[in-house]
């Protein structure tokens, strides 16, 4: 019996995505009995730290499967989920986990329509129930709203929401193979044509500058702001910050500013230190996509707000008047 | 090009969701019904494309009687044909909604959608696995996450984004793709459009239901940092208590 975990490369080691999906999975794989094989199918330049390796063996994991260089040079979903489908079969899977991701729900839905099996998505808990069922809960409305649910099959499919933190994994799974790290299997999986139809090329980026999602400090604006020549203001404070701007859907709708500063379940999911946000009211739908920030601030003329209730701090007045304000206070602060 | 776009009828949530007292649904009895955003843009971006080049738009949708409505109002956006896929209202699986689907695409001929759209995954349920399961059982290359494509000479170019890169997928038709939000700016329906939706004709098939492994026992409203924030004051009085949060979680320069 075994529990797989697809892990996503990053740098030299694994995304921190992934091991965190993998704790998880450790702790299911002691619960059952069973054994932690990792699987790392992306060809991965430059090598596997052995730092990367000695985390692996920390998290319990026995076992690290890759297939040889040349084989799967670039991301091709449906391979993925072939070369997991085959080593569900050979390694009596239980389970089979990946973290959230675009790569790691889209490989686990084509691992479910090869294997029939049903994948429940975005998991924040699961655990085997002990009668070969499995408890779980996941997430709806990107984590407005959670589902308790059982899921009854031979092998159970699972992606762990990116919202989670690392599972404390008990001390003593993993001394054993600490020391040495986990034994690295290559696979040799059969792939039939229509697995590499679907082939990712890397393009280049979209440009520098401070990405949404990774940024420290985060000025949001909202249909507050009245308008696409509102955002000036918004953009000097974030500037002043170190940080970026993000909006609400209704601005972008609106046409006022672009997509890619939509911040919520259908934009980018942030998480920084200081979330300001300025004259949002706060569906929903925009608080799933702060669910991870430290600190929320908001400026807001309505003190009753829904995100008033969602914030630590609040300023109740008009945006337009309190951001020059304190983007002057800053500067004089910072010019002694 | 003919396209067949599938969309989900979810509710209209704002600032908190509610629950049915049975705790298993969505209260909606004070919101009203939408088309998830990422499927309304996959309408969209349908439409642009027979515009451009001619053909049709099909919608359809897997939901009670009263999702033809959401039909509607993609018909209003230029779709030109409605299918509903009628249900008793009882929640259907990804497996099961798949299934349905691919069994509809071969009623309706196949052969006559080389696209077949998709959101990425719905904003109630997100499962993320509907369109992917639809291009296994029709056998044909499926891409997600998408949010810009080309479509030219038989085949199809798409971008997703990765980190602060895009992987890009280059695939030939037929195909199925899910697309995302910010791929396009859905337009507002104009009044010919509505009208003309209101008229058109909805083909309605009954799927058959099947069970699913994934068994929903309940639902809750996650344990929230639902709090009273502490106001720092009204106006630009504000000032300056604000300036010292900020120095306090350490954000100045």
């Amino acid at each position: 019996m075994t529990v797989l975990c697809l892990l996503e490369r990053a740098g030299d080691g694994f995304a921190e995505t992934s091991l965190r999906a993998l704790s998880r999975g450790s702790s299911c794989a002691v619960r059952a009995g069973a054994d932690l094989t990792a699987v790392a199918l992306e060809a991965g330049e430059p090598g596997l730290a052995g730092a990367a390796l000695a985390e692996l063996a920390g998290l319990g994991v026995a076992e690290l499967c890759v297939v040889p260089s040349g084989v799967l040079a670039a991301y091709a979903p449906a391979a993925w989920a072939r070369t997991l489908h085959q080593l569900m079969a050979s390694d009596s899977a239980i389970a089979v986990i990946a973290a959230a991701t675009d790569r790691g729900n889209e490989v686990l839905a084509h691992l479910g329509a090869l294997s029939g099996l049903p994948v429940a998505a975005n998991c924040v808990s699961f655990a085997p129930a002990g009668d070969g069922s499995w408890k779980l809960v996941r997430q709806r409305w990107a984590g407005s709203l959670l589902e308790e649910a059982i899921l009854d099959e031979s092998c159970a499919l699972l992606t762990v929401s990116t919202d989670v933190s690392t599972d404390a994994v008990s001390a003593d799974s993993g001394t054993a193979v600490a020391r040495e790290g986990p034994a690295v299997r290559i696979l040799s999986p059969e792939f039939e044509e229509a697995d590499l139809l679907v082939v990712a090329t890397e393009s280049a980026g979209s440009g520098g500058g401070v990405s949404l999602a990774t940024a420290r400090v985060v000025v949001g604006g909202g249909r507050g702001v009245g308008g696409p020549d509102g955002f000036a203001a918004l953009e000097e404070l974030a500037g002043l910050l170190g940080g970026v701007v993000g909006v609400s859907r209704v601005v972008t709708s609106q046409g006022w500013r672009p997509h890619r500063q939509q911040v919520g379940q259908t934009g980018t999911k942030i998480s920084p230190e200081l979330y300001l946000a300025c004259g949002i009211s706060g569906a929903i739908q925009h608080m799933a996509g702060c669910l991870s920030a430290k600190h929320i601030v908001v400026v807001n003329t309505d003190p009753d707000a829904p995100i008033v209730s969602r914030a630590e701090y609040a300023v109740i007045g008009d945006l337009s008047e309190v951001i020059p304000a304190l983007v002057a206070a800053i500067r004089a602060a910072t010019a002694d | 090009m003919d396209i067949l776009v599938c969309v989900k009828r979810v509710p209209m949530v704002g600032g908190t969701i509610v629950l049915t007292a049975d705790g298993q649904d969505v209260d909606t009895r004070m919101s009203g019904f939408t088309v998830s955003p990422h499927e309304e843009c996959a309408v969209e971006e349908a439409v642009r494309i027979t515009e451009r080049e001619g053909g049709s738009v099909t919608v359809l949708t897997l939901g009670p009687p009263e999702a033809a409505e959401q039909l509607r109002d993609m018909l209003a956006l230029g779709a030109h044909r409605g299918v509903l896929l009628e249900t008793d209202g009882r929640e259907w699986g990804p497996v099961a909604t798949a299934a349905a689907i691919a069994e509809a695409v071969e009623e309706l001929g196949t052969t006559t959608f080389p696209l077949v759209f998709f959101g990425t995954e719905s904003a109630d349920t997100g499962g993320y696995q509907v369109g992917v399961r639809v291009a296994h059982a029709l056998r044909r290359p499926c891409v997600t996450g998408i949010k810009r494509l080309e479509v030219a000479g038989g085949r199809l170019r798409a971008w997703r984004e990765r980190g602060g890169a895009q992987e890009l997928f280059d695939v030939a038709l037929p195909a199925a793709v899910s697309v995302r939000e910010g791929i396009n700016l859905p337009r507002y329906p104009s009044l010919p459009g509505r009208l003309r939706a209101r008229r058109a004709e909805i083909t309605v098939l009954k799927p058959r239901w099947r069970a699913d492994g994934l068994r929903k026992t309940g639902l809750r409203v996650p344990a929230s940092s639902a709090r009273r924030a502490q106001v720092l004051g009204h106006g630009i009085d504000a000032v300056p208590a604000l300036l010292q949060v900020l120095d306090e979680i350490g954000v100045l320069p």
